[in-house]
């Protein structure tokens, strides 16, 4: 019987605009991306390929000096056609001009009985070699994980509370099988548990079934489903302490390559936001080219396109990609328009999680938003208290915690711990804030200091 | 609203890097912003949708909770004047007498903290702080009305300088802005600001026989050096002009002499029910200031040596500043206790330690004043513990 943990602190930020389900119809993809600014914590990014080289799905065409045994490899076969570069000639996005038909590097498969006689050190030398192992991700520091390291426990979250998030169910629809095989490789990988977090909400999710698991389920809102959050619920991050992360799809990910010997980087996707006409979802692979679930999909021209979900996604053009380990893309509306008054101008068109003068949104609980992306005032000194708490269901004083990180004091990052989170978990902070500070950027800021430091 | 946004986009580039007047941005930003929310969009990475909810809103919500004090303020003012000279008035002239006295208050208030706050913020380079907006409305309001104007200029300015901009402005400040400039004008001109004679305008006319213009307080004290009943002296106080004044049901209302807006208990209630319901203000320290108030008074009462001891707890949480000094001094956000837990223990030790106050100093009989400036600066220090457990906590675990 798996373990019930209700959370009660937090908010769910409802949004117009979620996918429906089923698979929409939309114009074929035509190019794929890896975009190395995905994988936080890449310091020297080497590419091996050049414009012109075809490539396999699953063909390496990156690694990081840093970390040289990980291979990060093509989602599809295809042509490179650019390798695009920023300011400094910093590696920005490397692009591939997809085959209709995908061709895969062939890898060796296993049986349940391979995997189960199979050393960790072969295990993580196959995940290393295929593409799959970035889908591993340390805590603390929220970096793609070393196979140097021994991870205490792998944490997996089966669902996602952000605004708009996919249906895990829905994603995973029929792959519990493969998921099963990818935790027994997991299994390989430490000398703890596998720990999977379920909604307390959903009884009958795709991964009940699942064996050889910890189960623990978590109900209450936003952000309930965020790894981190479960992880500090179930056995908190220590200092000098590390664990593993994985999502759900790159368990299942983990799973193909084992069952059929091939990177199998197809995913579904969901195209979300009040922007969108017809919201639904996509069949695609990872780092897909967005133009076509955008042009002609949209309600205006005025859009902000966001790789990922309103609270932790990033902004990208009508023409950039989506994010490595993203599985949603949000339109909402570009907000940058000035509003007279607007600041005591009574509303209930605007999603507020405070009640102050004309914040009459806690009328409607029920009710969906359709929010731009104005910024709503001006960073201000923190002034309100408590706030941030509330929206925080673990046992961290977040302003505390922000404070010393813009102090660069390092002793006390390490105290409130600074271990325990990455940007989303305290992403809510950044959108209920009165005095409007860049949270994650800060927490992002203060992981760097004690990472190099 | 198309006319007023191209003229200040007309004026912009005057105010903007290389303009004529780039030193005065922030004064256009100020007004700017005040009239049209601006049109920043979040950044590419982070959250990409806010809350609707600015420090400008919240700062208003408190100005509002405040009006109910101020519009009785002003009323009171007049009314105390009509029955202190013994003549009949309606009630339009006491309101209108009331305004005469009390708007210039108020507008010196502003003007003078906000030529201070536009002064930093010219020279600091930073953006005029919200803050103000509710600091220039609680000054007005914990001055007697007949404070003389200069007076509370000089406190304002005083109290914003020293105890805000010289921390960096709105939410770096140790103590209350608007109890500093009050603590201000009590220690350096005593004589307008307490006794019997500042609560009550007169005028040129004198009072009519029999008319004490003494707070309840002070007759309370008085009780307690004179070895008469509380209570019973409370009501025949000022029997000549007015029945039961000090009587509980009529300090509750507000018709009594004292700071312009403290005096109504029940309209400092209803503006903590708008602090309350807004969630603007903690009622952690709202309700443990008024209920370490309370016990600390039944305390007194068990351990009576004199009259004023033995008065009934209740009396205390109607007479003088207590219900305004907890609602919205207290629970200002940025002097007040910043930790949940905190909060509890900062708001109780304000209510015991304003009785303490109250009854055994005998220099002076109100004690919220000097109980929340005390616990402003103790305030880190409660958090610091309360931070500390939860340190701990951590620590412990990763031995285990």
């Amino acid at each position: 019987m798996s373990k019930q943990i209700k959370l009660k602190k937090g908010f769910d930020i409802r949004l117009v605009g979620k996918a429906e389900k089923k698979i929409g119809e939309f114009q074929p993809v035509k190019t794929f991306a890896i975009k190395p600014t995905d994988f936080i914590g890449m310091q020297r990014p080497k590419v091996i390929v050049k414009e012109g080289d075809t490539v396999k799905a699953g063909s390496p065409i990156l690694f990081d000096k840093k970390m040289e045994k990980v291979q990060y490899v093509a989602p599809v076969s295809g042509e490179i056609v650019e390798i695009k570069r920023g300011e400094k000639r910093k590696l920005l996005e490397i692009k591939i001009l997809a085959d209709s038909e995908i061709n895969f590097e062939k890898f060796d498969t296993y049986t349940e009985a391979d995997i189960s006689a199979a050393s960790r050190e072969k295990v993580i030398d196959h995940l290393t070699a295929t593409g799959v192992w970035p889908q591993l991700i340390q805590r603390p520091y929220g970096v793609v994980a070393n196979p140097e390291d021994e991870p205490k426990a792998v944490f997996i979250s089966g669902f996602d509370t952000h605004p708009l998030a996919p249906d895990y169910d829905y994603l995973l629809k029929g792959q519990s099988s493969y998921f099963q095989t990818g935790v027994s490789v997991l299994k390989k990988l430490t000398s703890g548990k596998i720990y999977l977090g379920l909604s307390g909400e959903n009884k009958s999710s795709e991964l009940a079934t699942i064996q050889g698991v910890e189960m623990h389920q978590f109900s209450g809102p936003h952000p309930a489903g965020n790894v981190g959050v479960q992880i500090h619920h179930i056995a908190p991050i220590n200092k000098g302490e590390i664990v593993w992360t994985i999502n759900p799809y790159g368990v299942v990910q983990i799973g193909k390559l084992f069952t059929n010997g091939i990177y199998d980087a197809s995913k579904l996707i969901a195209i979300t936001g009040s922007e969108i006409k017809s919201p639904a979802y996509a069949q695609t692979y990872i780092g897909s080219c967005v133009d076509a679930y955008v042009e002609g999909n949209t309600k205006s021209d005025h859009v902000r396109v966001i790789s990922g979900n309103v609270l932790t996604g990033e902004k990208i053009n009508r023409d950039g990609y989506l994010g490595f380990y993203q599985h949603q893309l949000t339109v909402i509306p570009e907000g940058d328009y000035y509003e007279f008054l607007g600041w005591m101008k009574p509303t209930a068109e605007k999603l507020s999680y405070h009640k102050a003068l004309g914040l009459l949104s806690f009328l409607f609980p029920k009710k969906e938003y359709a929010l731009d992306s104005n910024a709503r005032g001006e960073e201000r000194a923190f002034v309100q208290t408590g706030v941030f708490e509330s929206v925080t269901p673990m046992d961290i004083y977040p302003v505390y915690l922000l404070k010393a990180i813009m102090a660069e004091d390092f002793d006390e990052m390490e105290e409130l711990g600074i271990y325990e989170v990455i940007e989303e978990d305290l992403a809510l902070c950044e959108f209920v804030d009165v005095s409007k500070h860049p949270v994650q950027e800060i927490v992002r800021k203060g992981i760097e200091l004690i990472q190099y430091s | 609203m198309k006319f007023l946004r191209d003229l200040l986009d007309q004026q912009k580039p005057l105010f903007q890097k290389g303009g004529k007047l780039e030193n005065l941005y922030y004064l256009y930003e100020a007004g700017e912003t005040f009239l049209f929310s601006p049109k920043h969009t979040t950044p590419a990475r982070g959250a990409q949708v806010k809350d609707a909810i600015d420090l400008k809103r919240m700062m208003i919500t408190v100005v509002i909770a405040m009006i109910p004090c101020l519009l009785f303020g002003i009323y009171n003012t007049g009314h105390m004047h009509y029955l202190a000279v013994g003549e009949a008035a309606s009630f339009g002239d006491k309101f209108i007498l009331g305004l005469t006295l009390v708007l210039p208050i108020v507008i010196v208030a502003y003007a003078a903290g906000g030529l201070v706050e536009a002064g930093f913020a010219v020279v600091r380079k930073h953006p005029i702080n919200e803050g103000f907006l509710v600091t220039g409305m609680l000054i007005p309001l914990v001055v007697p009305a007949t404070t003389p104007l200069w007076q509370v200029a000089l406190a304002t300015v005083f109290a914003v300088v020293i105890a805000k901009e010289v921390f960096g402005g709105t939410g770096m400040n140790i103590l209350n802005v608007a109890m500093t400039a009050r603590a201000f004008l009590y220690f350096a001109y005593p004589a307008q600001i307490s006794g019997d004679q500042v609560w009550t305008y007169l005028g040129d006319k004198t009072p009519v026989d029999g008319f004490s213009g003494a707070t309840a307080l002070a007759v309370a004290y008085q009780s307690g050096q004179e070895g008469v009943n509380a209570v019973s002296n409370l009501a025949s106080h000022n029997a000549a002009v007015m029945d039961d004044m000090f009587g509980f049901a009529n300090m509750f209302l507000g018709f009594i002499p004292g700071s312009i807006g403290e005096t109504s208990t029940l309209m400092v209630l209803l503006g903590a029910a708008i602090l309350l319901f807004t969630g603007v203000a903690s009622w952690k320290i709202m309700l443990s200031a008024f209920g370490g108030a309370y016990i600390m008074a039944a305390v007194m009462q068990l351990m009576a040596v004199n009259e004023f001891m033995a008065m009934p707890a209740h009396y205390h949480l109607v007479m003088g500043g207590i219900a305004f000094g907890i609602v919205f001094m207290a629970t200002d956000p940025v002097s007040a206790a910043q930790t949940e837990s905190g909060k509890w223990i900062y708001g109780l030790l304000i209510g015991v330690l304003t009785i303490i106050i109250r009854v055994t100093n005998p220099a002076y009989p109100e004690g919220i004043m000097l109980a929340v400036l005390f616990m402003n600066v103790f305030a880190p220090l409660i958090d610091h513990y309360v931070v500390k457990a939860n340190k701990k906590r951590r620590l412990q675990r990763a031995t285990v």
